[in-house]
């Protein structure tokens, strides 16, 4: 029994998490911001009911999410098949599938922790932008944007984290495939159901520890950067 | 240099009805507080929309809300120096510097980084972030960011309000060498006599939403003691003058203007320099006949030109040579004087303070000032 070297298959499960949460991450990252800047600065009628849907997965059970994702993401679901028809993006049983999974169990935690920071800019700061000729672009490009750089920073990483550890809803909606659709999660969790498997498992639970804290601690050292470069 | 300004805007229950010209070079917006000096400058700046509104600087229309036409604050090219700075925290003393500039077109950029940076002191400070800087120093960084926008107007919000005494003293200055040298004019917003005293040469001023009376500063400024309670102990008269010479065996400095001579004590300013000297309305008395046997240094000859009666008191305003000085007295003196407009009197001034030495302290002394916690 070797403590240092994982199998093949073990390293398709830690290489195929850290891509599809990294997928997570970015690819729902506009979408959140542009979220957190309607939710923040924004009032309009259903404004509630936004801030419900955009939470809605931190509270609903991950297998109820997995199998919403199904009925609507799915080969036969509505987006699914036009996804499909026209784009020719496939979701169910693809590692694409997962990251969209796990994007939408992390949005909440992204669009939580960018609106704080939205919150705390002061807006005056805007105006004078806008009082040395910066158009409303600019103003948010200049000065919205860098300002609210700790709390994206910080929504990323725990969309990140949240992603890496996604199994519910991962699991009921593009299964469990070894090297397509198995992450860190499901292959632990496959290994817990075998004999002998205990071994397999404590390793590939090391190895979500150690990217766990790196992805932490790296997140820390940025932040404390930005924070500086940016405190009143 | 032409400004003019016409406004009608309602806040919540609050109506802004305003509409003022001037030509001078630094216009004050001066009045108590919430009377809605800020929100005329808001919308001059376009940072507020108001309901009616037209405003032309210099024959440039910005806004004429009868025409549809409102200019977004980022089209106005309109300097706005803030009560609070608002420096951009995550950029630094020359990003923040460069901000304005970098949005101006090439075409309409007059202002010059190094001259700027060299008449506001800010050499030392390029490098540093604003939460580095002094109160005094934002002011200064905020006044150099607008200034290197190459802005057609210069809008100031209380600058000053936020900085203690010593440092308004440090920043005074800079703000008379831009009214004196820069070609664009400026509205200075202040609810304090002593600033507008000592900055303005035109005064807008309101009460409650309107404007009260507006036109030079040495005209309007003693229409202030008719302005109401606010204003009273305030009361006073704004003369121009100049230093013919100080004794300092005496310890007396003359000062000249077309009214005759005054002194004062103590070395005021150098030879020849252009003072303020602000008389306030309760320390002046008048006679009749010229008074002999009296303490009272500076006696100045003139005609009364108008009395206002308010209550018990009554401001009488006297013409002396091209300047107006006004005096509180009581309607009841009045009355036993027989003063009406048109007849001769003779003022007995008590005490008058000297504003302006337009000298500006050296770059290193204001940042010596400024460097102290």
């Amino acid at each position: 029994m070797n403590w240092f070297t994982l199998s093949p298959e073990e390293w398709n499960a830690v290489r195929l998490s850290v891509k599809v949460a990294t997928w997570a991450m970015f690819a729902s990252l506009p979408l959140a911001i542009a979220v957190a800047m309607i939710l923040a600065r924004t009032n309009f009628w259903g404004k509630s009911l936004l801030n419900g849907l955009v939470h809605l997965p931190l509270v609903l059970p991950p297998v109820v999410t997995g199998y919403l994702l199904l009925l609507t993401f799915g080969r036969r679901g509505l987006a699914g098949a036009f996804l499909a028809e026209h784009f020719g993006l496939v979701f169910s049983f693809r590692w694409t599938g997962a990251a969209l999974a796990c994007a939408v169990m992390g949005f909440p935690l992204m669009v939580r922790a960018i609106r704080l920071s939205i919150e705390t800019i002061d807006r005056k700061l805007e105006q004078a932008a806008s009082t040395l000729g910066a158009n409303p672009a600019w103003v948010f490009a200049t000065v919205t944007l860098p300002l609210m750089l700790p709390g994206i920073i910080a929504g990323m990483i725990l969309c990140f984290a949240k992603a890496m550890g996604e199994f519910g809803a991962t699991i009921t909606f593009v299964s469990n495939i070894p090297g397509e659709t198995q992450t860190l999660p499901s292959a632990i969790y496959t290994f817990t159901q075998v004999p002998d498997g205990d071994a397999n498992a404590l390793r590939l639970t090391a190895v979500s520890v150690i990217i766990s804290l790196v992805a932490l601690v790296a997140s820390e050292v940025l932040a404390r950067r930005v924070g500086q470069r940016v405190a009143e | 240099m032409s400004i003019s300004v016409a406004i009608r805007h309602q806040l919540g229950r609050f109506a802004l009805d305003v509409s003022f010209e001037s030509r001078g070079r630094l216009t004050a917006l001066f009045g108590p507080s919430g009377c809605g000096k800020t929100s005329v400058i808001n919308i001059i700046a376009g940072l507020i929309r108001a309901d009616v509104a037209r405003i032309t600087i210099r024959g440039d229309v910005l806004a004429d809300t009868a025409q549809g036409l409102w200019l977004p604050a980022h089209r106005r090219r309109i300097g706005y120096v803030f009560q609070d700075s608002r420096l951009f925290p995550h950029l630094s003393v020359r990003q923040n510097l460069g901000y304005g500039r970098w949005f101006t077109p090439k075409p309409g950029r007059y202002a010059d980084e190094a001259s700027v940076v060299d008449m506001l002191g800010l050499a030392k400070l390029l490098e540093r972030k604003p939460q580095q800087l002094s109160g005094g120093e934002k002011q200064r960084v905020a006044l150099g960011r607008a200034l290197l926008q190459s802005p057609r107007l210069l809008l100031m919000d209380e600058p000053l309000a936020s900085l203690d005494e010593a440092r308004k003293l440090d920043v005074m200055p800079y703000i008379e060498r831009l009214r004196d040298e820069l070609k664009i004019p400026i509205i200075y917003v202040s609810h304090s006599p002593a600033e507008v005293a000592r900055l303005a040469t035109d005064v807008v001023l309101m009460a409650e939403g309107r404007v009260l009376r507006s036109g030079a500063a040495g005209d309007v400024l003693p229409a202030i003691a008719s302005a109401g309670d606010d204003y009273s102990r305030e009361a006073g008269s704004l003369l121009e003058m100049r230093v013919a010479g100080h004794d300092p065996e005496t310890g007396l400095t003359t000062l000249q203007f077309a009214g005759g001579v005054a002194f004062v004590t103590g070395p005021v300013a150098a030879r020849n320099t252009q003072v303020r000297v602000l008389v306030r309305a309760t320390d002046v008395m008048l006679a009749t006949v010229r008074p002999k046997g009296i303490s009272a240094l500076n006696i100045l000859g003139g005609k009364v030109e108008s009395i206002v009666e308010d209550g018990a008191s009554a401001d009488a305003v006297l013409r002396v040579g091209d300047a107006r000085l006004t005096a509180r007295l009581t309607r009841h003196s009045v009355q036993q004087l027989g003063l009406k407009p048109g007849k001769t009197a003779y003022a007995i001034v008590k005490a008058m303070s000297v504003k302006t030495p337009t000298r500006l302290p050296s770059v290193a002394d204001a940042q010596g000032a400024d460097a102290r916690p």
